[in-house]
């Protein structure tokens, strides 16, 4: 292994290097089982992604074995209407529930952050509540309630469709939105809202110039928590979705079980692909917001 | 209160642009915290033009009173006036004054030049208006250079810069400071001393500071209120405060002591006499009256560098202040520590009872430190009119 760089010893004078020294609690990397964990992490969780999209290529219809290079997958899956509509359905879904989560996410951490009312432990309890609970049970609980208490109406012409799925991605996705806001809401230093008063600004401005650009970092991360969460949600999406609003991975699940084509795997990638710039596009801007420090 | 001298005006820092008005009236302002009294019964009148200083122990509760002001927090009892009007129903946004933050509080997601700008933006000022008038308040805090910059790209001090250019581009009526220079460096904080001062002169507005350091309040402003525990114990100008305290509270505060307890003695128009079992049995004699009851006690403070020192060779009998009669205001004791500051060399002089007492000798010549040495046997005196006699 070439660890020469990650173990070597700064500042050890002479160039006279110990040969075996024992390594340090942090050095990881020298350390063989933490190694072997390391290694085995990188295996078991990007193998399998990087062999779906290399069989996304293969002119096989069989994943198992290499035969040459195509887009055929591709051009097919484009071509296959449900699949395409299940796809922007999924995407339509993940938007449209991304705006709502950290609409509501945002006002939910401002409010628990902010202000103080009788029973407020009993909202922040009932608000990690969609996070623990088991999402089958989550499913259920949606099926029933879309069934009989609120049933969305049928038939409606699409997006209005996804209604039901919406709201139930929604439901669970805004408390995380709402748990990340928070968090960046603690280090909030409350002068800097003051002093924007003390400027002359009204609230509803200080909201909007002061707040909103500190909760920025936590309303970018909230927003793609809730997306990635609704894109690829399929438990509570396979209770809740009716035959004409098939989701991209409740549309997959059906297409796996008559036989598993490269066609799915094209699909897929396009998915991973679609997921990664988003998220890099997140963590860049995350990344330009300037630190704050206090004086 | 209990000194017949009262100051006059030569110890007054010249202050011409004061006007006699009150700007600001504090009229019996009490806040309460739950059960904490953080300001009690607050009556105090700042003059337009004047830098103000209210100084105290962390925690006694001058950043409560400060914002009171700015409309922050509300009093629970009293009023607050503002040019005469009392601002009870005016919020924040809507006060003629404007507070630089212990914080500082520069917005960290806009440029300096648009932090400067946004309080004349949210009172409608017009764009071109802005522009020249950020442009000045940048150069009088002279930061005209870093405008563009985004305030986690410039140091603590130019933070605090940008938050002053922030408050006074919008000409308040009266600039509130909270502990403006704590968070800089020893050798910043001088420097920001002065050009507060000097940009307080210039700008002509109505400075109330707030600091817990005494030398700060003494430096810069041009009358102080003295906080304990949510009351005002004394208003007074700088010298006043240090000459002339009310209490031993002040006289400890404010500078370095040496603190008596004892009995009044003698009262009368002319002179007194205090009784104080730990200076002998001579006492202290002071050429003024004083207002207290005979017999009452009394306590008598006594700045280390009103006491002089001299030789005191075996057996030699007792020197004599001329303004004090024989045996008064003198005391035999060791000298225990010496202390060289260069400037000055304060020594801890144990008397015969035990008590020690502090004294600062300034270093006239290069040979001065050296005329005392430790143990050696010194007289302390003083002269009549030094010690300053408290009733409380
Ligand atoms: N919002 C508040 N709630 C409860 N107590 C407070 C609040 N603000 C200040 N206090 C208390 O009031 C007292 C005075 O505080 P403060 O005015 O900040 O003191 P200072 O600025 O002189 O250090 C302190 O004991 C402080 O704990
Ligand atoms: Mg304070």
């Amino acid at each position: 292994m070439a660890d020469q760089g990650l173990t070597s010893v700064p500042g050890l004078g002479g160039g006279k290097r110990e040969p075996k020294e024992k390594p340090g609690p942090l050095e990881y990397l020298r350390r063989w089982p933490l190694r072997l964990m390391v290694g085995a992490t990188l295996v078991f969780l990007y193998l399998p992604l990087i062999t779906l999209m290399i069989f996304s290529f293969n002119t096989s219809r069989r994943n198992v074995v290499w035969q040459g290079f195509t887009f055929d997958w591709y051009e097919k899956a484009f071509n296959n209407e449900s699949l395409l509509q299940a796809f922007v359905n999924s995407l339509t879904i993940a938007f449209l529930c991304t705006v709502i989560s950290v609409i509501l996410g945002a006002l939910a951490a401002v409010m628990l952050w902010r202000f103080k009312f009788p029973g407020k432990t009993v909202v922040e309890g009932s608000m990690a509540l969609p996070i623990v609970v088991p999402e089958i049970c989550m499913g259920v609980a949606m099926l029933v309630f879309f069934a009989r208490v609120m049933p969305w109406p049928m038939g409606m012409p699409w997006p209005l469709n996804l209604g039901a799925i919406t709201i139930a991605h929604v439901s669970f996705a805004f408390p995380f939105v709402a748990t990340v806001v928070r968090a960046r809401l603690a280090s909030f230093n409350r002068e800097l809202e003051e002093a924007a008063k003390d400027l002359g600004a009204s609230e509803w401005r200080t909201f909007w110039d002061v707040l909103v650009p500190h909760m920025q970092p936590g309303l970018i991360a909230g927003a793609l928590l809730a997306f990635t969460l609704s894109l690829d949600d399929f438990v509570i999406t396979f209770f809740t979705a009716g035959p004409d609003t098939v989701t991209f991975p409740v549309k997959v699940y059906s297409m796996l079980r008559f036989s598993v084509t490269p066609e799915v795997n094209a699909a897929s990638t396009i998915l991973i692909v679609v997921t990664v710039i988003l998220t890099a596009v997140g963590l860049q801007m995350q990344n330009n917001e300037p630190k704050d420090k206090k004086a | 209160m209990t000194d017949a001298h009262v100051s006059n005006a030569p110890s007054a820092k010249p202050a011409p642009h004061v006007k006699e008005n009150a700007i600001i009236s504090f009229k019996g302002v009490t806040k309460r915290f739950g059960k904490m009294v953080a300001v009690d019964n607050v009556n105090l009148d700042v003059r337009e033009g004047e830098f103000f200083a209210l100084l105290g122990p962390s925690g006694c509760g001058k950043t409560t009173l400060l914002r009171m002001l700015a409309g922050f927090e509300t009093p629970s009892e009293g009023k607050i006036l503002i040019d005469g009007k009392d601002v009870a129903a005016l919020p924040p946004n809507k006060r003629p004054v404007n507070m630089v933050f212990q914080s500082y509080a520069v917005f960290p997601h806009m440029k300096v030049s648009d932090n400067v700008a946004y309080g004349l933006k949210m009172d409608g000022v017009e764009s071109g208006e802005i522009k020249k008038r950020v442009e000045e308040a940048l150069e009088l805090v002279k930061l005209d250079t870093l405008g563009d910059r985004m305030p986690d790209q410039i140091s603590g001090g130019q933070r605090q810069r940008v938050a002053l250019a922030r408050a006074l581009v919008k000409r308040p009526r009266v600039l509130l400071l909270d502990e403006p220079l704590s968070a800089l460096d020893a050798k910043l904080r001088d420097q920001m001393r002065s050009e507060l001062t000097s940009l307080q002169e210039k700008v002509g507005i109505t400075f109330i500071m707030v600091t817990h350091d005494q030398d700060e309040a003494l430096a810069i402003a041009t009358r102080c209120a003295v906080m304990n525990r949510g009351v005002l114990t004394q208003v007074a100008t700088p010298s006043d405060l240090y000459e002339f305290p009310n209490s031993r509270f002040v006289a400890d505060f404010v500078g370095s002591v040496n603190m008596f307890e004892g009995t009044l003695a003698e009262d009368e128009p002319g002179h007194a006499l205090v009784r104080v079992p730990e200076l002998g049995a001579a006492g202290v004699y002071l050429d003024h009256g004083v207002t207290g009851a005979r017999g009452s006690t009394v306590w008598v403070a006594l700045r280390p560098e009103k006491i002089e020192m001299h030789k005191r060779a075996d057996g030699s009998t007792a020197m004599k202040m001329e303004d004090a009669p024989q045996g008064t205001n003198v005391v035999p004791g060791i000298i225990r520590d010496i202390v060289y500051l260069g400037s000055e060399t304060n020594y801890e002089v144990e008397l015969e009872g035990g008590r020690r007492i502090k004294t600062f000798r300034s270093n006239l010549t290069r040979y001065d430190q050296e005329d005392f040495t430790w143990d050696e046997p010194v007289w302390l005196a003083w002269h009549a009119c030094s010690p300053a006699v408290l009733l409380s």
